[in-house]
């Protein structure tokens, strides 16, 4: 195997893997704290992306523009919760995913009536577009600056719910919410917080796959799905789990993808090798789930309850 | 049953038979849509309604069925075999097949799925579909995205399939059958079973019963019944593709469930109804009001959506006749 490929599917991987972390990490707060199952979290990594294209035409500055689509997508995650989800808490699933599922419809039709069904290639600034030589072949910064920011990103959420006050309330709930609702604790603006925040990093995820992948209708549904397998290979509710799930996704998926075409040339023709390798590839991950559920029925590292 | 169920019962069996009589081909080819997708949503009911298992995954199943139908007439129009047998376009072998591929895949993937409960049930079921949603992408021997056109309909011995009203009333069959059967399971033994599973699962561990086994069971027969939709499908629209597969059709399927009325016997039905009328009739309407305003029917179905789920939870047989069943 070359190891100059490996290397830089390995960095591909983790650019993936950080990307889910952001979805999976307020999926499963979302699951763990409120026991809300959330579709429309794939709108809210939509939503990132179109509001950053839109954003970049109004200011003219990346990070700005970045920076304002968090907040309009927090505050849309909100005003979500407010208004719709916030009522269905404790209430059987299936209405959940019913009024989830209601949104999704929403968002997707809606942003295609705003932004035209055709997809928008997202053009990064001028420092983030080139390419570095890593290993002694290029290698796009774009991607190395999506691993850093995904990396900081899940060091600020360890603080956050480590060793601030807030965290110590989303803790606290997830492990009872009744007790610190009993406590005093505002518990209706702690979830809407808490839901602003996730929707906040899923559009941080969004609005980093813009420049990579195309911005276009439909774009949340896939890497939700893929959040939801890394979610259940974690633990459902943990944050430490969503990490070790995510890069476990995001490496399986990639290596998969990049070589088990050539792995299996090894054995058969190379037609049957492509078309077998490419199947099998697409599927790797949902293979890693539904292995890591024979042996650990509640993921890797289950979250306390 | 009172004596009114049973003659809303009797109008709309005879509705239903006489719709082909009106000789509007495409009103029979709508109703047979609705037929179709009211077998499908009625097998999802098992797991949904009877079972309390939001099922999310339940396309895998339809997909399964249709591909079943369109991988049998591409083997025999080329005239070649499927893993050295020889292919068959009667629709009865193809239910056959559908029911052992769908129940295999159900058995494998409900073993795992049904060790957990609530959300992660719907995560995985949801996962183990868009596994085969992609691996049929991926399968370019079956033209993966593109899907398999088909030039006629599975053959059904002296049934004249090919003729829509014949297909009609075949459809027709095998719905009334399916309803019947599940009136029955309903007050069954292995019914009550399940219900009861789904209303205190320990205690029913308690009293003896392999709960686990019984859910598998109706997980099976539902996976099963949903491939056996899946063939008509495929015969009714002359086409197979991944899209049947895609989580939206499973989403549509709970939909319909959830909108007719859950756990209830003619819900799921009305639901089915309900539904591909407003696919169907909505963007018209919507068009009188905006011309192009149409195509954006689903910003309409959305937030509908979302009121039936935060205010009408027993859906339209709930708010029609004021109790299911």
């Amino acid at each position: 195997m070359d190891l100059l490929l490996l290397l830089q599917q390995t960095l591909n991987g983790l650019q993936l893997g950080v990307m889910l972390f952001l979805m999976a990490a307020g999926l499963t707060l979302i699951f763990g704290i409120m026991d809300l199952i959330n579709l429309a979290h794939g709108s809210f990594y939509m939503l990132g992306a179109y509001l950053t294209a839109w954003t970049m035409g109004l200011v003219d500055a990346f990070l700005p523009a970045i920076a304002l689509a968090l907040l309009i997508t927090a505050a849309v995650g909100f005003l979500v919760e407010v208004t719709a989800l916030r009522r269905l808490y404790g209430r059987d699933h299936l209405y959940q995913v019913l009024a989830t599922f209601g949104l999704i419809l929403f968002f997707n039709e809606g942003l295609k009536l705003l932004f035209g069904p055709q997809p928008i290639f997202l053009q990064p600034p001028a420092w983030l577009s080139g390419q570095v030589p890593l290993f002694g072949a290029p290698y796009p910064v774009i991607r190395l600056a999506i691993i850093a920011v995904g990396l900081a990103s899940a060091l600020l959420l360890w603080w956050l719910i480590g060793h601030t006050r807030l965290g110590m309330l989303i803790r606290a709930g997830a492990d009872d919410r009744e007790m610190v609702q009993a406590l005093g604790v505002d518990i209706a603006r702690l979830f809407g917080l808490i839901f602003a925040l996730g929707a906040a990093l899923a559009a941080l995820a969004g609005a980093m796959a813009g420049p990579v992948l195309a911005v276009r209708i439909g774009m949340g549904e896939d890497i939700l799905i893929l959040a939801f397998v890394v979610i259940v290979i974690g633990g459902i509710g943990s944050i430490r789990g969503a990490f070790l799930g995510a890069l476990l996704v995001g490496l399986v998926d990639t290596y998969g993808r990049a070589m088990l075409p050539d792995l299996l040339a090894m054995f058969l023709e190379r037609t049957v090798a492509d078309a077998a390798g490419a199947s099998i590839a697409s599927m790797a991950i949902y293979i890693l789930m539904a292995l890591v559920l024979a042996f650990r029925p509640r993921g890797l590292l289950p979250a306390r309850s | 049953m009172g004596w009114r169920w049973r003659i809303l019962l009797a109008l709309a069996l005879l509705s239903a038979l006489l719709i082909p009589w009106t000789g509007d081909d495409y009103l029979v080819k709508l109703a047979t849509r609705i037929l179709i997708f009211a077998l499908a949503a009625s097998a999802l009911d098992l797991v949904l309604g009877l079972g309390g298992l939001v099922s999310f995954g339940h396309a895998a199943f339809l997909g399964l069925g249709a591909y079943v139908v369109g991988i049998m007439f591409l083997h025999d129009f080329e005239g070649t075999g499927f893993l050295g047998l020889a292919p068959s376009q009667d629709i009865f072998v193809q239910f056959l097949l559908a029911a052992l591929v769908a129940g295999g895949f159900a058995l494998a993937t409900g073993a795992v799925c049904l060790r957990t409960r609530g959300v992660a049930f719907i995560m995985i079921t949801l996962a183990f579909a868009q596994m085969l949603f992609f691996f049929f992408v991926s399968l370019r021997r079956y033209n993966g995205e593109d899907g398999i056109a088909l030039w006629n309909r599975s053959r059904g011995g002296w049934l004249e399939l090919e003729d829509q009203r014949t297909f009609y009333y075949f459809v027709l069959a095998c719905l009334v059958l399916f309803l019947v059967f599940a009136a029955r399971l309903y007050h069954s033994r292995f019914g009550r079973v399940v219900r009861g599973s789904k209303d205190n699962d320990r205690r029913m561990r308690a009293l003896g019963f392999p709960t686990y086994r019984y859910r598998l069971t109706a997980y099976l027969l539902s996976a099963v019944v949903t491939s056996i939709a899946g063939v008509l499908l495929a015969n009714a629209t002359y086409f197979v593709g991944p899209a049947y597969l895609s989580w939206h059709m499973s989403g549509q399927l709970i939909v319909m469930v959830v909108l007719g009325g859950i756990g209830t016997l003619f819900g799921p039905v009305l639901g089915a109804a309900l539904f591909i009328l407003l696919e169907e009739f909505l963007p018209d309407v919507l068009d009188l009001f905006a011309a192009g305003a149409g195509e954006y029917w689903m910003l309409l179905l959305g937030p509908l959506l979302v009121i039936v789920a935060l205010f009408a939870r027993r859906g339209l047989l709930g708010v029609l006749v004021g109790t299911g069943r």
